[in-house]
């Protein structure tokens, strides 16, 4: 067990911190779940991707350095550290790239992962539908074989600002007998078809972070088909484990939010009646991050991740409501101002609205017990 | 950075997890409330009390990330004997200048064992029945009692007694600290096991027992406690860890690493104790049934060397102290 970083973890970090640094933008972006914040967020992520840190554990010829998993989990921590905006790219290069990755096609690869990666090309998930929510099996939305592809049909929902983007991607049953998992298959459908509906849907903050999209008899070339016709659950599968597990949320979010809660507390004087879960915010991020390193360590090794997923889901999404709700306790009143009000502070009420979605998306926490019941304790069904 | 143990730590783990898993069952802890059951010499046969004394006094000069995992399998097992306080205070006795003490102590021959230094007006230590001496071991101070005066008390567990403490001690010229340090890291260690043991008996339990025409290990109210016990015992693991880290390479926040395991450790196993109580039902509140022995340990480890509170004020003395001035 070596805990400390070696000279070239050392100086990659370094490296990272003095280009944040440097052009992390000094005044706060709209928030990317409107247009005009959305925009602003691509033009970042088109910087990052120049420079080399949009996608840090990538191949090279996909716009990566190579780096190792823990040179990644820097990379994490010293972005969230530097306060930089929010990754509008996510859906893409945190779920879809390492789908494609682990399913896709060389042409896939060369074709959809660098404009995935400098937001040249804006992906959102499409998972659900409006009777399929954590019972993913359950879709009904359809797909037709036609003359060098595909036709798609049906209804789409939550897709995260599905409204901004240039396509989705999800499951669609390929076999109109089949039941449940089997016969599904997943498809990566361009927004700009003909047969696209969209409508927008707001969320808690009242801000546009959604978007539901109906498909009528909508073209998709077999070459927007990832992995095997019928084996669309398999593939899903894949991105997932990957969603809840490790690269969605990385420890360096929760650890410079705990500093930040700490800034905060000290800023209120230190309420003595609120210390012990200060306290236990900032103790849970360490923990959050040296089980992370751990988990790391595990696949770096040869491992896999596996349903241990589903705990770090369960983990970090209560951490994170408990240290918003902590944050908005030390805030008092003041929490609930607009913010755009005077005396309003910077982010907190965002945050906590956007922290109560955690325990709902990329399956609920009660599904993700169920997984860990059954897989990990091996409990039966 | 590499987060995980070597080849080596895992083998001695492994075979020190065989010799008490065979040695000290639970028909043994029950053994152990009527009989002299002593477990001392298994654990010098083993050579496990050698493992943290120095080379130059016949030890194997160890550091906390190489027994860190033997405190674990002794917390699996319950083991009714001062293991970690033994583990925790060879090296300090060994600094302080009492070579033969210690000489005899990794043989077994003498038995030292060791008390918090807390608040409280008095101090326990786990009893050898017949102990030389005892450690009284605080954050900043140390003193060695020798021939003390015990006034032995049994303990709800039966299987462990306790011994209030009276005597005149010398100070130890040693880095008492780091001894306070290692005796939590020790207890966070047992209290880890004991977690483990504890919610596999209710994963087993859960397996086994049915209602309603199905185990009750399908039922999304039972598999969902036995999860959150799950999740607290899977995420105390490396802050225990990272404590035994801290301590070999002298961490300036040894001390607050230190305080996190015995608080996340802690909470994991009294957690593990209330969700597996509920899951067995009442046959898990008799007597006759193993859960209570375990239970009971677990909460013994967790009041000893210092509760979950008082190491969250140290741990915010630190962080919310200084560095957020």
């Amino acid at each position: 067990m070596d805990l400390t970083y070696t000279e070239s973890e050392q100086a990659f970090r370094e490296e990272c911190r003095a280009w944040l640094e440097a052009h992390v933008p000094r005044t706060p972006l709209a928030s990317h779940n409107t247009r005009e914040g959305f925009a602003q967020h691509v033009a970042w992520e088109h910087e990052l991707f120049d420079a080399g840190w949009a996608v840090v554990s990538w191949p090279k010829r996909f716009g990566g350095r190579e780096a190792t998993l823990i040179e990644w989990l820097i990379f994490e921590e010293e972005y969230y550290r530097a306060g930089a905006p929010a990754r509008v790219t996510q859906n893409g290069i945190f779920l879809l790239g390492p789908t494609l990755f682990e399913c896709g096609s060389e042409e896939q690869l060369e074709r959809i992962l660098r404009p995935m990666a400098r937001a040249d090309f804006l992906w959102a998930q499409a998972w659900s539908e409006p009777n399929s929510g954590s019972d993913l099996a359950s879709v009904r939305s359809t797909a037709r074989r036609v003359e060098g592809g595909w036709r798609l049909s049906g209804n789409k929902t939550w897709c995260s600002r599905g409204s901004f983007s240039d396509g989705i991607y999800g499951l669609f049953r390929t076999d109109p007998d089949s039941q449940r998992h089997r016969g599904l298959t997943y498809f990566m459908i361009h927004l700009d078809q003909p047969g696209i509906t969209l409508r927008g849907v707001d969320d808690l903050d009242g801000e546009e972070a959604f978007a539901e999209v109906f498909l009528d008899d909508v073209f998709v070339p077999d070459a927007d088909v990832i992995g095997e016709v019928n084996q669309g659950w398999r593939v899903a599968m894949a991105t997932t484990s990957s969603e809840r597990g490790l690269s969605l949320r990385s420890p360096g979010r929760f650890q410079a939010t705990a500093d930040r809660l700490l800034t905060l507390y000290a800023e209120r004087g230190r309420p003595e009646r609120l210390r012990d879960r200060v306290l236990q915010s900032w103790m849970d991020a360490e923990a959050y991050s040296l089980y992370t390193y751990q988990t790391v360590t595990r696949m770096r090794e040869g491992g896999h991740i596996g349903a241990d997923s589903s705990l770090n889901k369960i983990f970090w999404s209560e951490m994170d409501i408990a240290t918003h709700e902590t944050a908005m306790a030390l805030l008092g009143e003041s929490a609930w101002l607009a913010p755009d009000a005077p005396d309003a502070t910077e982010g907190w009420l965002h945050d906590f609205l956007f922290s109560l979605a955690g325990p709902i998306y990329a399956g609920t926490n009660e599904i993700q017990r169920n997984i860990v019941a059954q897989r990990v304790l091996e409990l039966p069904r | 950075m590499r987060a995980a143990f070597t080849e080596d730590q895992l083998t001695l783990a492994e075979a020190v997890r065989t010799a008490l898993q065979a040695e000290c069952n639970a028909e043994a802890l029950r053994r152990a409330w009527t009989e002299t059951h002593d477990f001392w010499p298994l654990l010098a046969e083993q050579g496990v009390l050698a493992l943290s004394a120095p080379e130059s006094l016949g030890g194997m000069g160890m550091g906390a990330l190489d027994w860190v995992n033997v405190a674990v399998e002794a917390g699996k097992v319950a083991l009714p004997a001062p293991l970690g306080e033994h583990l925790a205070i060879v090296e300090l006795l060994a600094e302080a200048g009492h070579g033969e003490l210690v000489e005899a102590m990794t043989t077994g021959e003498a038995r030292v064992s060791a008390a918090f230094a807390g608040d409280a007006e008095k101090t326990y230590a786990v009893n050898h029945g017949r102990g030389e001496a005892v450690v009284v071991l605080g954050p900043a101070q140390a003193t060695l009692v020798r021939q003390p005066v015990y006034t032995t008390q049994a303990t709800a567990d039966q299987s462990l007694q306790l011994a209030s403490v009276d005597g005149d001690g010398e100070s130890l010229d040693g880095d008492a600290a780091r001894a306070f340090d290692r005796a939590v890291l020790a207890n966070a260690a047992q209290l880890l096991g004991v977690a483990e043991t504890i919610l596999d008996l209710a994963v087993e339990y859960a397996k086994a027992r049915r209602q309603f025409g199905k185990p009750i290990g399908s039922f999304q109210a039972v598999q969902h406690h036995l999860v959150d016990a799950l999740l607290k015992r899977r995420f105390a693991a490396p802050v225990v860890h990272r404590a035994a880290h801290s301590l070999d390479t002298d961490d300036p926040r040894r001390s607050v690493h230190v305080s996190m395991a015995k608080i996340y450790a802690a909470e994991a196993a009294e957690l593990a104790c209330r969700k597996s109580l509920q899951v067995h039902g009442a046959i898990g509140y008799t007597f006759e049934y193993d859960l209570h022995l375990y239970m009971k340990r677990a909460w013994a480890l967790s009041a000893a060397w210092g509760s979950v509170a008082w190491h969250r004020d140290r741990v915010a003395a630190t962080v919310l102290g200084d560095s957020h001035g």
